[in-house]
């Protein structure tokens, strides 16, 4: 029986890691996704003859695994496009907080003095995935907008932040000494949430995917730790995998951004009272703002234009709308194109997500650095809703926090348009000198009304 | 050391470098999906969650295999179906790549 077990288990690793492989390809994805989802039923149903069941166990396995399955698919299904990044780092934070007390119950039965290999594991497991939980849970009110999206710091933050990961360690220590007291547990998953809500606050909005990749990193490092303590051979290969696939992810992620993960998670020390410095300079710079029929007009009479969307196009629901004015350009001879930010949106690939949704056409996405070159050829660069991925200073204010990040040369243009709701700052919270370009017009607006008015406006002309 | 504490160091350590070799030419549109999907498996500690609650007789214990339980199911499952609704809007967006210049809509 133990036999067809660890065979199942290996079935299982084998469909985790198919999965992982497909998922990375656009091709497979779809069917990795479901691969992995397989390899988990096996793993499942796997572990349940070996195990005793009392009454009590039944009774809240059945009404646990009811109330999460409902909550998970109702969450899933109902969320909107827009709201991903929040809900993947909502469900990894329940996952980190179920890893965090599998370890609490496993440790309380092993009584006094556990030997080592068993209590070290399990403590890893509650310190890290407490982290993990506390951490998502900030990073889900941060991309939630329940908090603010800017980094949230104070004097002395990182002093703070210190000593909190050395009382961690210290009773990391004196629980591996004395053990089974069950005051210490409590006492360090409650020092573990506050490094993770601590850990979390300093870093802006924009910044949030790679956290919470990161954090999902951590979560499969405590799955694993759980599986040395229940010598669980499923959970340490799938936990590890995870950890380690999600630690290059992270690094990928970052890298896509142009920035070192310190520079991520670290950065916003001491950076934003320079940024703020340099903001507070540039007040009083004139802009120019376009009517609908203007822009109609300048769009309707070019050959080129590119179209640039973020995460105000998706917000407001509006891809239909730009969809819809791309086919009336199109239909007047005019070339469209879309250029695609790896980060727009709030996370890599989401704008992808979002533009699929609203059936553009696969051959008018254009990845940045396809794209870049054609900006100076084109007559419009159209920006909806997008913001820091065109922001100039990436490129030349080395005091920005965005510096050192691609953009997209949407500042090549003849002429720009930046659509937006008003002047304020973009999600990574710094001012934006396109806006003050004497080539661009600014078009104020939600983004769904504003392009259904160019809409009108490029039929009219 | 004990062989089966050995026998999952080799484990654990081979499947660093299987999990970081199997994800690294990933582009970066799929990179949400890809998050999303590991995010999906490490909801694996419902094994461990089940294990654990199985036995449960002390109150203490049935709280926490239930809060587990509970937590991890929704991990699994709405990791799961929440990579799969981001992955079905990238399928239309392939069919039409072999064929351009058609402007109709990809079929679902």
């Amino acid at each position: 029986m133990t036999t067809l077990i660890e065979l199942a288990y290996l079935v299982a690793a084998v469909c985790f890691i198919l999965g992982l492989k497909q998922l990375s390809s656009p091709k497979g994805a779809r069917n990795g996704n479901f691969i992995a989802a397989v390899g988990m039923v096996i793993a499942l149903v796997a572990t349940l003859p070996r195990l005793h069941f009392t009454t009590a166990g039944v009774i809240i396995i059945v009404i646990g695994v009811v109330i999460g399955a409902g909550v998970g698919t109702v969450g899933a299904r109902m969320v909107k496009m827009t709201a991903i990044p929040q809900m993947v780092a909502l469900f990894n934070g329940v996952g980190g907080g179920a890893a965090a007390l599998v370890a609490v119950a496993e440790l309380l039965t092993f009584g006094q003095h556990p030997a080592f290999a068993l209590a070290f594991p399990s403590v890893f497991s509650i310190v890290i995935g407490s982290v993990s939980f506390a951490g998502s849970m900030v990073a889900f009110a941060k991309l939630q907008e329940l908090m603010t999206g800017t980094p949230i710091t104070y004097p002395g933050q990182q002093i703070v932040n210190g000593i909190l990961a050395a009382a961690i360690l210290g009773f990391v220590i004196a629980v591996l000494a004395v053990a089974s007291i069950p005051f210490s547990f409590i006492a360090l998953m409650v020092l573990a949430l506050v490094l993770g809500v601590a850990f979390v606050l300093p870093i802006g909005g924009a910044d949030m995917p790679v956290v919470i990749s990161l954090l999902n990193a951590f979560t499969g490092l405590a799955v694993a730790a759980s599986g040395f303590t229940l010598n669980n051979f499923a959970l340490i290969v799938a936990g590890t995998l995870v950890g380690a696939s999600g630690s290059l992810l992270t690094k990928l992620m970052s890298d896509a951004m142009g920035r070192s993960l310190g520079n991520v998670l670290f950065g916003a020390f001491g950076q934003t009272h320079a940024a703020t410095a340099a903001v507070a300079g540039k007040e009083g710079r004139s802009v120019r703002s376009g009517s609908a029929e203007d822009i109609g007009t300048l769009l309707a009479y070019s050959q080129r234009v590119i179209i640039v969307p973020g995460y105000g196009l998706a917000v407001a629901q509006a891809q239909h709308a730009a969809r819809e004015l791309a086919d009336v350009l199109e239909k007047r001879g005019v070339e469209v194109t879309y250029a695609i930010h790896p980060v727009a949106g709030r996370m890599p690939g989401h704008m992808n997500v979002l533009l699929a949704e609203a059936n553009v056409p696969y051959e008018q996405l254009k990845e940045m650095d396809e794209v870049n070159d054609e900006f100076k050829n084109a007559d419009v660069a159209l920006i909806v809703g997008a913001n820091d991925v065109v922001n100039p200073s990436a490129r030349n204010a080395p005091g920005s926090p965005i510096y050192g990040m691609p953009i997209l040369n949407a500042d090549q243009a003849k002429n720009i348009v930046f659509m937006k709701r008003s002047m304020r700052p973009g999600f990574a919270g710094i001012d934006n000198d396109l806006m003050f370009d004497p080539k661009t017009l600014m078009f104020f607006g939600d983004a769904k009304d504003s392009l259904t008015k160019l809409v009108a406006a490029v039929k009219a002309a | 050391m004990s062989n089966e504490l050995l026998n999952e160091l080799t484990f654990f350590v081979l499947s660093i470098f299987v999990g970081i070799e199997v994800i690294s030419k990933v582009p970066t549109i799929l990179h949400t999906p890809l998050m999303s999907g590991t995010n999906a498996i490490h909801g694996i500690i419902l094994v461990g969650a089940i294990v654990i609650a199985a036995g449960a007789s002390s109150p203490v214990n049935i709280v926490l295999g239930l809060v587990a339980v509970t937590l991890a199911t929704t991990n699994v499952v709405g990791g799961f179906v929440v990579t799969d609704r981001m992955l079905e809007m990238f399928k239309g967006r392939q069919a039409p790549k072999p064929a351009p210049a058609k402007e109709s809509a990809p079929t679902k």
